[in-house]
């Protein structure tokens, strides 16, 4: 909405700016971190987010962690900082002409001070619309300095918000399974990070296979599936307490979970009769219902927004596609027909599109698919992509690459264009779920 | 259908091997199995020497010699099959005879995938696997609760590559003796 500039124009200026905007991060991001742009983004809009003063504050420069998060984004192309005609600091003003002939339509500046409150510091910064010269947003937030990162994906929120109308997910966390070694000394650990990969934290580990977190739609707890009495079973973990719970284990498969969208009920795979079928569980009093009854395999439950439907895997027709069913039982109805193989369906945050793993010549990727126009659009390029899942905003897909030759987590834009790795360490990662 | 006809036919090949193990002479059937499963072994002369515990037919070994039939507890299978190969009924056969001679005697079986694909779907279909081997040891004589399927999709691979030579290895169902 904001750069009506011809897609040959755009993608050409784009280009342009990715060069000198990698070559201005090489010095100063993180080494692991990379954001991966094969081709031309129509519509990714130019910003500057000059360094910000912060002489009193130890660390990376917020502005970098701003920068990198929009352009994560696919929707931002952050102007590198070795191409800034002037760095501003507040409270100096900001020189709009010279930013207008830079091709800049938003400039970001900001600076460091000691708190006024009780928090030790306070970042304030003014975001800047540099062809009409006026000011869209200022605000002071007050933080502490290990929050320094997080204060920074709250002002990338605030930014994006302001200019897509649309939520940011930059001061979001994800979940994931990491596993090393091997024989006696294999260790699985849970852990949560933020969005970006950093900041991780431990949530459990154990020597036999933990899989499949999902948070709870209020962030506070998480359940995954955990062998460690070496039969799966699926707990839910308070993650400020740590407090945990086996919900159910039952004989043969405990696998799959999923929260309803009231937190409720957690949808699950039980093969206690005899094989694989969606239950649902009433977390509070440990009731099951039984979704579905069939020979084949139903599998990895999906709810609906409105927590009406489930989609699920089932091999009932032959090969693994994706079915819809009613959330209180019913006939299910099938979705997928592109491909041999379509598994792990998942709703987006609007209900209006499923991700899944998309078995194709290629190999295994992440596609998704329009629930309106049921068009299938295949949004990664590895040979054994896994675990989609959507940003809290439904605009990125993070995924689990396996193939070992790249970093194991990444993330990628609705129209596949924009590919970002998020660094991980402990391993290999097995599975991955994004907070709400 | 075609699946149905596939698992009949497993059934019967399953009913006759079964048949023919406990009809005949034990010794043989399983001598004979051992030194199917290749040159390398029945060389070192172990494989008989070990057997004979507990009046159980002399072939079978216990389960800690290393060179006797029940040593071989690892079943693989294709791609995106179920099905016990041939090839693997001998060591079913002589798990499921020493499971029928001792009752007490638990195992677990524990179905696992290669990588490919999903990471549930593949527990679903490790399990499929699993319930081959159970069927097939129940059939010949292991009784039901000596036997649990866990299932592990493709969470414990035996190898860790990420080609078809790593996958075959880890397309597998171990035969697991709590404490052997």
């Amino acid at each position: 909405m904001y750069f009506q500039v011809t897609p040959m124009i755009s993608q050409f200026r784009f280009l342009l700016r990715l060069g000198l905007f990698a070559l201005g991060l090489t010095g100063l991001a993180r080494a692991e971190l990379t954001v991966d742009i094969t081709q031309g983004v129509e519509g990714a809009a130019p910003i500057a987010v000059v360094p910000f003063g912060q002489a009193g504050l130890a660390g990376e420069n917020l502005a970098h962690i701003v920068a990198t998060d929009l352009a994560g984004s696919g929707r931002f192309t952050p102007l590198a900082e070795a191409q800034m005609p002037e760095r501003p600091v507040p409270p100096e003003g900001v020189n709009f002409p010279v930013w207008q002939s830079a091709g800049q339509e938003h400039v970001v500046i900001g600076r460091v001070v000691p708190g006024t409150g009780g928090a030790p510091h306070e970042a304030e910064f003014t975001l800047f619309d540099a062809i009409r010269g006026t000011s869209l947003l200022s605000e002071r937030i007050p933080f502490k300095a290990a929050d320094a990162r997080h204060t920074a994906h709250r002002i990338a929120d605030l930014i994006y918000q302001q200019l897509t109308g649309e939520r940011g997910i930059f001061n979001t966390r994800i979940a994931y399974v990491t596993a090393s070694g091997s024989g006696k000394s294999r260790e699985y650990r849970l852990q949560i990070a933020d969005a970006d990969g950093e900041a991780a934290r431990e949530v459990m580990s154990s020597p036999e296979p933990i899989m499949s977190p999902a948070w709870s739609p209020d962030g506070k707890r998480m359940a995954y599936v955990s062998f460690e009495d070496r039969t799966a079973a699926v707990f839910v973990q308070n993650l400020s307490t740590g407090e945990r719970r086996k919900v159910s284990g039952t004989p043969g498969i405990n696998g799959a979970p999923a929260w309803s969208p009231d937190g409720s009920t957690l949808a699950l795979t039980l093969s206690k009769d005899g094989n694989p079928e969606i239950y649902t569980l009433d977390v509070a009093s440990g009731s099951l219902r039984r979704i579905t009854r069939d020979d084949a395999i139903d599998t990895e439950a999906s709810w609906s927004p409105d927590g009406r439907s489930l989609v699920m895997t089932s091999d009932r027709g032959g090969k693994p596609q994706l079915y819809l069913v009613p959330a209180a039982g019913g006939e299910p109805q099938r979705l997928t027909y592109e491909g041999e193989y379509n598994a792990r369906g998942v709703f987006s945050p609007d209900g209006r599109r499923l991700a899944m793993v998309h078995g194709g010549e290629g190999g295994y990727r992440i596609a998704w698919m329009d629930l309106g126009s049921r068009n299938l659009k295949v949004v990664s390029r590895g040979r054994l992509d896994e675990s989609p899942a959507f940003a809290p905003n439904g605009h990125v897909i993070m995924y689990v690459r396996k193939d070992g030759g790249h970093e194991p987590l990444a993330m990628t834009s609705l129209d596949g264009q924009v590919q970002r790795t998020i660094p991980v360490r402990g391993g290999e990662v097995r599975g991955v779920a994004w907070s709400p | 259908m075609v699946k149905k006809l596939v698992l009949i036919g497993l059934l019967l090949a399953f009913a006759i091997s079964g048949c023919s193990s406990r009809g005949g002479v034990d010794d043989e059937s399983a001598g004979a199995s051992a030194s199917r499963r290749g040159p390398g072994r029945a060389g070192n002369g172990q494989s008989d020497g070990m057997g004979g515990r507990g009046g159980q037919p002399a072939g079978l070994g216990d389960l800690d010699s290393p060179a006797g039939p029940l040593s071989k507890r690892v079943i693989y299978f294709a791609y995106d099959s179920d099905e016990v190969l041939p090839e693997y009924q001998p060591v079913l056969t002589a798990h499921a005879e020493y499971l029928s001679l001792h009752a007490e005697q638990t195992a677990v079986l524990e179905g696992h995938a290669d990588e490919r694909g999903s990471s549930e779907y593949n527990v679903a279909l490790s399990e499929r696997r699993a319930n081959s081997v159970e069927r097939s040891l129940r059939l010949q004589g292991a009784g039901e609760g000596q036997l649990q399927v866990v299932s592990y999709g493709e969470e414990k691979p035996a190898v860790s590559g990420h080609e078809e030579s790593s996958w075959q290895q880890n397309r597998r169902v171990e035969i697991v003796y709590p404490g052997h």
